[in-house]
């Protein structure tokens, strides 16, 4: 009998040492020159490792992207790119380049359309599209990077790193990578003799860059109030009444949008004239909208869990400490994986927008030409089959579901929006442009955004639609054809099967709410300019200059 | 909490903004949109008219005064003048000169000429001018009332500086370039449009209300233009123009040329005028600014 | 541009009033004037839109408005900017309010 080989048991830190040794036969030390970052990076990462190019829809490496795309594929290539976003045009570059060739991602937005090209010229491998959660769960099982490349807002001597209010998706991407024998690399504004705080511990960290410029901030959950319309108050006063009051809920997380701002909008109007102040919208995952400003000084809420910050916001955060999560000197602490993890389970609702709903109730933000991915909007738009803790919110929608013996709750997953977007393109399909994506592209699912036998409401201007009554696939199409409008699906219902269902209370109208459609008005928005919401910050909150009108 | 009982003037329609301004139920409406006619050039080009072509005319009651009123809908069209628009405006003061009112209020807010109805707009916006004259020489003021959506840019611009007076918000703008046309023709590093507190430091009420553009500064509110225009018409002797007092402004504009032609932007200018922190002006509310002017070398 | 002309029979309306405007011709809104017509059982409408191909939604939208309120013997226009249906209601509800607060 043959003596097994023996087998190397530190390959990894083995790999990480000959790395650090070739940086330092090349003279670099932790703080790596501006103009050196390309020899360091040529230095430390190997055809086909797995790199983590850390960027979100907010904050963005996009230096290391930049330096990372210009350097020689001859020597860098085959990368296999973990990363929560392909967002910048440096990083589909890296592909176009020939430096990376898979991809597991999250989420494309901007750069969705360049995607979907280099898929279809098959210059580009799709491993999967992920969620944020299960994109870091990977991280620390079967997508571990070898190099991580990420953003922070300063670096000490040491290398100890301050993430300032924008903490995002950094403590997942470092854990995984520092501890499984990969290389860190920071990028910093500006390098300080002490920080703030320490957001991630200096041996953690190998190499330390100051970027030419401060990495760049997209303000992502900025939504005018000027922009919301008549219709969209209607929608959010039938939410407030019909959904929000009703269930009592207290714990939830708000897409972003103007049919949401709305709602945020109305808090102190509406909801607190129907005297649902404490009762309801009390404890949040969200990002710091700045819409939420007048609920906030209403007292409505108290306390707000943040993915990431937005611009403008921090000096009212950090005067807000009982309300936003902040550290000892002061500023917001976000984190992204843990505010997916409370909206998974710990939140009773999520409600937000969609492009386009099919008749089961399936929804999807796809549209042709275009890979756009998914976010986080699966994570908080599901119900959670390990959730075990109860609420009345939770409850109540168990019980219409699975009826009054029921032994589990629901999450209240909600779908609002207006039966047409603008160019008069309905948001009712037959079916969805997920599936001609899912053929034209070779997946292996179409995608689809919150899938319907999660939805539990639908409201439009029509109406809500309570998806947990309905006893069959066909009382469930009617329900959705019944909030429909005038959409081809909407005019296509049966009008006496929805009007049974109307008196069963699975559709309601405006009227069977209580709610006159005329009373709509802007005027019940608790603020209706950016500056409005300066007003109600006591000037704390300094919106970017392109959403200021003085 | 009151920031909920304003009724903001820049988002408010024309109508609605006459409805606030003057006494309750004073207003009647000359040409109402059941008889008036939509433009008959928007037609031609396949695009669909307003019944009262985008302003709305007719006389009321401010503070039991006897006014006449226009106001634009910048909504349609960006408030720009057509041939109907312009003539309902011009017929408006030709009126006034006949009918003596206490004042015309001119509620404006455009971008000025409607392209697509070329030199009848452009024909237009020059007889508005010379009815504004001519009104103002009978001996009847005729106060620009400027806080909306559109501002008042191009000829609409000219027309306002035509005025006996200007009152303003700090939502509302007055210049004669557009910002997006100063950036088109100039390029982006002369104007970025895109940078609209920029744009505000530049044409914006308090700007205009440092730089005497205008004659008063109010809140974004209907009824504080109300009582802007009570409060002004309560001091308002008008006074035709003399070839001397024309001298002396032509002087004072160069002698402001000379002063701030090269400064780039709003906070060079208030620097130069002797204001501290020109940064903090932008976060002034309207009173906090009223009293730091007053409190200016002269 | 397109022109609509519809006629829907409809409830009498109480009595004739002073006509009455909603809404502005701006981008996805709609201007509309109600007047008294002719026959108290029809409720005439015209559309001016600048969205093409629409005539069937907007037949829909408006014949549904017809059927649930008293409007007969009123004559309505409409001048629209791509309105969606959800804002045509909306106005139709608040200028037939308006209308109806004039005959007071």
């Amino acid at each position: 009998m043959n003596a097994p080989l023996p087998r190397v048991w530190d390959s990894l830190r083995q790999s990480r040492g000959k790395r650090l040794e070739r940086a330092a036969s090349l003279g670099f030390g932790k703080e790596i020159p501006v103009d050196r970052i390309i020899d360091l990076l040529e230095a430390v990462i190997q055809p086909g490792d797995r790199v983590c190019l850390e960027g979100n829809n907010q904050k963005q490496a996009d230096f290391l992207a930049e330096s990372l795309a210009d350097c020689d594929p001859a020597r860098i290539n085959h990368l296999q790119m973990v990363q929560s976003v392909l967002a910048l045009p440096s990083h589909v570059d890296l592909f176009e380049r020939g430096l990376a060739s898979r991809l597991d991602f999250s989420f494309s937005g901007p750069q969705g359309a360049r995607l979907a090209k280099l898929v279809q010229q098959q210059r580009i491998e799709i491993g999967a599209i992920h969620t944020y959660l299960e994109l870091f769960g990977r991280y620390f099982l079967d997508l571990t990077p070898n190099v991580a490349l990420i953003a922070a807002q300063a670096a000490d001597a040491q290398g100890n790193l301050y993430l300032g209010p924008n903490t995002e998706d950094t403590p997942a991407i470092v854990e995984a990578t520092a501890f499984k024998g990969g290389i860190v690399i920071a990028q910093v504004n500006e390098r300080v003799e002490k920080l703030p705080r320490v957001d991630v511990p200096a041996d953690w960290v190998d190499f330390t860059v100051q970027a030419p410029r401060p990495n760049y901030i997209e303000p992502l959950f900025t939504r005018d109030p000027a922009q919301i319309t008549e219709v969209q108050v209607l929608m959010a006063m039938m939410a407030i009444k019909g959904i929000y009051a009703e269930y009592g809920v207290t714990r939830l997380n708000h897409g972003i949008g103007f049919d949401t701002a709305a709602i945020e909008l109305l808090l102190p109007t509406y909801a607190a004239e129907l005297g649902l102040m404490g009762k309801i919208c009390t404890h949040w995952a969200l990002n710091p909208h700045p819409t939420l400003i007048p609920a906030i000084e209403s007292g409505f809420v108290e306390s707000v869990h943040c993915f990431g910050s937005e611009v403008g916001m921090d000096a009212y955060i950090a005067a807000r400490s009982d309300v936003f999560f902040t550290g000892a000197d002061g500023s917001m602490r976000s984190n992204r994986a843990f505010c997916q993890t409370a909206g998974l389970y710990a939140c009773d609702m999520f409600i937000g927008s969609t492009l386009q709903l099919d008749l089961a109730g399936n929804s999807s933000t796809a549209t042709l030409g275009r890979i756009t991915g998914f976010g986080g909007a699966p994570n908080m738009g599901s119900d959670p089959h390990g959730r075990r803790h109860a609420s009345p919110a939770w409850l109540k929608a168990g019980r219409e579901a699975y009826g009054p013996q029921a032994t589990r709750g629901r999450k209240l997953v909600v779908q609002m929006v207006e039966t047409f977007r603008e160019h008069m393109a309905p948001v009712f399909v037959e079916e969805l442009d997920a599936w001609q994506l899912q053929r034209s592209m070779g997946a292996e699912l179409p995608p689809i955004m919150i899938h319907g036998d999660d939805v539990s409401h639908i409201v439009t201007e029509e109406g809500i639609a309570n998806l947990l009554l309905c006893r069959t696939p066909e009382e469930r199409e009617q329900a959705i054809r019944g909030v429909a409008g005038f959409t081809p699906v909407g005019m296509a219902r049966d009008k006496a099967m929805v009007e049974n269902l109307r008196d069963r209370g699975i559709v309601r109208r405006p009227e069977d709410l209580g709610i006159n459609p005329r009373q709509a008005s802007r005027d019940l928005l608790a603020a209706r300019s950016v500056k409005d919401l300066v007003r109600w910050s006591g000037g704390l909150y300094a919106p970017p200059s392109r959403f200021r009108n003085w | 909490m009151s920031l909920s009982i304003r009724h903001s003037w820049f988002e408010a329609t024309a109508r609605q903004r006459l409805a606030g301004l003057l006494d309750p139920g004073s207003f009647c409406e000359f040409l109402p949109p059941a008889v008036a006619q939509p433009s008959p050039h928007l037609a031609q080009l396949d695009l669909p008219g307003a019944f009262d072509d985008g302003v709305v005319v007719g006389a009321g009651q401010l503070g039991s005064r006897q006014v006449l009123v226009a106001a634009q809908e910048g909504q349609f069209m960006g408030g720009a003048v057509g041939e109907i628009h312009g003539a309902k405006i011009v017929g408006l003061l030709r009126r006034a000169v006949a009918e003596r009112p206490a004042a015309v209020l001119f509620l404006i807010d455009s971008g000025g000429v409607r392209l697509h109805e070329a030199n009848a707009g452009l024909i237009a916006i020059s007889e508005i001018m010379r009815a504004v004259l001519d009104a103002r020489a009978a001996g009847v003021p005729v106060v620009a009332l400027v806080g909306g959506s559109c501002g008042a840019f191009g000829g609409m611009g000219i027309v306002a500086k035509l005025c006996s007076a200007v009152v303003m918000s700090e939502e509302g703008r007055l210049a004669l370039s557009g910002p997006e046309v100063i950036e088109t023709v100039a390029g982006v590093e002369e104007f970025d449009a895109k940078d609209r507190a920029l744009v505000w430091r530049v044409t914006g009420g308090k700007h205009r209300y440092l730089m005497d553009d205008c004659a008063a500064l109010v809140d974004d509110d209907i009824a504080a233009f109300r009582r802007g225009s009570i409060e002004l018409l309560d001091d308002w002797q008008e006074t035709p123009d003399t070839l001397a007092r024309l001298r002396a402004k032509q002087a004072r504009l160069q002698g402001r040329l000379s002063a701030y032609g090269r400064c780039r932007d709003g906070l060079e200018i208030w620097a130069a005028l002797g204001i501290s922190e020109p940064e903090r002006v932008p976060l002034l509310d309207c009173d906090e600014l009223i009293a730091l002017k007053e409190g200016l070398p002269t | 541009m397109e022109k609509l002309e519809f006629k829907f029979p409809s409830q009498a309306l109480l009595a004739a009033a002073p006509p009455a405007l909603c809404g502005v011709v701006g981008s996805g809104n709609l201007e509309i004037l109600v007047r008294s017509g002719v026959d108290r059982q029809i409720c005439e409408i015209s559309v001016n839109t600048s969205a093409r191909g629409f005539g069937e939604t907007w037949r829909a939208v408006l014949a549904t408005f017809a059927a649930s309120q008293a409007v007969g013997g009123t004559s309505i226009a409409i001048n629209d900017m791509g309105a969606t249906p959800a804002v045509v209601s909306l106005r139709l509800a608040q200028a037939l309010a308006d209308y109806r607060g004039g005959a007071q």
